[in-house]
């Protein structure tokens, strides 16, 4: 069975959790524009919602922002990557996949400039990725690491949904995961036709995978020269 | 439903609960410390003993359980639809009979996990309610009436079911906040729903039958991309920009130039509510 929760994650989130329920301080929800729109005049400043005094690099931080700016990172990585590959395309890439590519990079900066407006001032900084490991000139190797992103996109989300607090969040956060889905399933029939939910990310009863933060950002990292941390959900780079 | 919620709830009239639940006042971090044990799959099993074992056969929260009836009701209606494509003679070409395999064996897996996961719950599983493929509310005579026998229809009617499930999961999400397990279980399934959707776009326009992308690529005033006119009504509102109260096509792409109407709407796949969904499906695939 591949669908686990680990156990870091799931317990530190809920004794967190409980705390919070226990001491009577749940969190208050507040409109997303209210908040972001509220924080901007804390640009230049450390949003107190992040722990920088981890020594693993950018610390996501806790609560909906937390969650929030984990998207926030990967949806960078992803948009960092389709706009490489679509700036430096591999030898003999067809208009189809040029168009496939291209548009995806769209979706995918559209992802990341909706978190950095949203979140605004609470938002984690632009990061610096390291595509070292990718051979843009390899068809091979660009497909590959698109449909790993894509699987690990889809994997994060469906992991990390349950730690959101606000509903209005956890639909903007659904919103997004179906489309990340349905490009893992088009990027993995490029590769293998019928390959489009394979038994490495769908389990036996159906169920799509789902990893952990802890589980998501060692890989993620490999891939960015700033490393990102969650120290309140198990995880220091 | 908020299962920490509920168990603070049942705190408040019985002090004892934790006590009851386990002898060492840590039940609730046991819920998760069992995470790293057994898959999700078989959480809510846990859950249900949990509750099980403080109040014999005292059932988990309604709401929870109608939301996975609702979602069981969307899985019969789909995996009812596979099984007679793939039964129906002559239907699926050879070439795509893998293919399509895949999906319904998913989908009759989906019906089989819910039936579980609401036993498991205390709950009772509602029974498949009869169903029309054709959408004409049980006269096998509706607008689709070729759905078994022509394979663009069949291709076309699955292309819809499997875009409004991935809408009916995610609008249904929100009611299942705070319970780890069944949400997590929700979202992968609704992750699995939008993997079908693209699998079946993407056979569609390989088979030469409609030139559709893989995402829902709505205009402005049109959600509807599949050039179905009949099921716009399951598209409505798909051609959103505003996410979060921001307005995501003018937000700038990577040259620089706003992100445009097509690619902010296909960027994110839109919700729709319990009550929507029943209503575009009773009464025509649904029999009322």
């Amino acid at each position: 069975m591949k669908s686990e929760i680990t156990e870091t994650s799931g317990g530190i989130n809920l004794a967190r959790r409980s705390f919070l329920k226990y001491a009577g301080a749940g969190a208050a929800t507040v409109g997303f524009l209210a908040v972001a729109s509220s924080c901007k005049k804390l640009d230049g400043v450390a949003p107190r919602s992040l722990d920088s005094t981890s020594s693993g690099g950018i610390d996501i931080g806790s609560g909906d922002y937390g969650i929030l700016n984990y998207a926030f990172a990967l949806e960078q990585l992803e948009a960092a990557f389709y706009i490489q590959v679509v700036a430096t395309p591999y030898s003999g890439m067809s208009d189809n996949e040029k168009e496939c590519f291209s548009t995806i990079r769209q979706h995918e900066v559209c992802h990341r400039e909706f978190f950095k407006t949203a979140l605004a001032g609470n938002a984690i900084p632009d990061l610096t990725p390291d595509f070292s490991k990718i051979d843009f000139n390899s068809r091979t190797s660009v497909i590959a690491t698109a449909k790993a992103f894509e699987d690990l996109g889809v994997q994060a989300y469906d992991g990390a949904g349950y730690l959101i607090q606000d509903p209005g969040y956890l639909t903007i956060a659904g919103k997004i995961v179906s489309v990340e889905a349905r490009h893992a399933a088009y990027i993995r029939n490029l590769v293998t036709f019928g390959d489009y939910a394979g038994n490495d990310v769908v389990d036996m009863n159906g169920l799509n995978k789902a990893s952990s933060i802890a589980e998501v950002l060692p890989i993620a990292n490999t891939f960015l020269k700033t490393k990102i941390s969650a120290s309140h959900y198990g995880y220091t780079a | 439903m908020n299962l920490f919620n509920i168990v603070e709830e049942i705190e408040k009239v019985d002090p004892e609960f934790k006590e009851r639940v386990s002898p060492r006042r840590d039940a609730i971090k046991n819920i998760t410390s069992f995470g790293s044990k057994v898959a999700v799959a078989a959480l809510p099993f846990a859950l249900g003993s949990l509750f099980k074992k403080a109040y014999a056969a005292a059932p988990a929260a309604a709401s929870v359980t109608d939301v996975l009836n609702y979602a069981l009701t969307l899985e019969y209606l789909e995996s009812y639809f596979y099984n007679q494509g793939t039964a129906a003679a002559g239907l699926i070409p050879a070439s795509d009979k893998a293919y399509i395999a895949d999906i319904t064996d998913d989908e009759n897996a989906h019906v089989k996990f819910l039936q579980d996961v609401i036993k498991q719950l205390g709950g009772t599983p509602v029974d498949s309610p009869k169903f029309d493929l054709t959408a004409g509310n049980g006269s096998g005579n509706g607008p689709f009436k070729d759905v078994l026998t022509n394979y663009q229809t069949f291709l076309a009617v699955s292309e819809t079911f499997e875009d409004t499930g991935v809408r009916a999961y995610k609008g249904a999400a929100p009611d299942l906040l705070g319970n780890q397990v069944v949400l997590t279980a929700a979202l992968s399934i609704h992750a699995v729903e939008a993997r079908h959707a693209s699998a079946i776009r993407y056979l569609r326009t390989i088979r030469g039958y409609e030139e559709i992308a893989v995402w829902i690529n709505s205009t402005a005033g049109l959600g509807n991309d599949t050039g179905i006119a009949l099921v716009n009504g399951n598209y409505k509102g798909e051609d959103n920009v505003m996410q979060g109260g921001v307005d995501v096509s003018k937000l700038l792409d990577s040259n620089g130039k706003p992100i445009g109407q097509i690619d902010a709407a296909a960027a994110f796949d839109e919700p729709l509510s319990m009550q929507d969904v029943l209503a575009l499906l009773v009464g025509s695939f649904i029999v009322h």
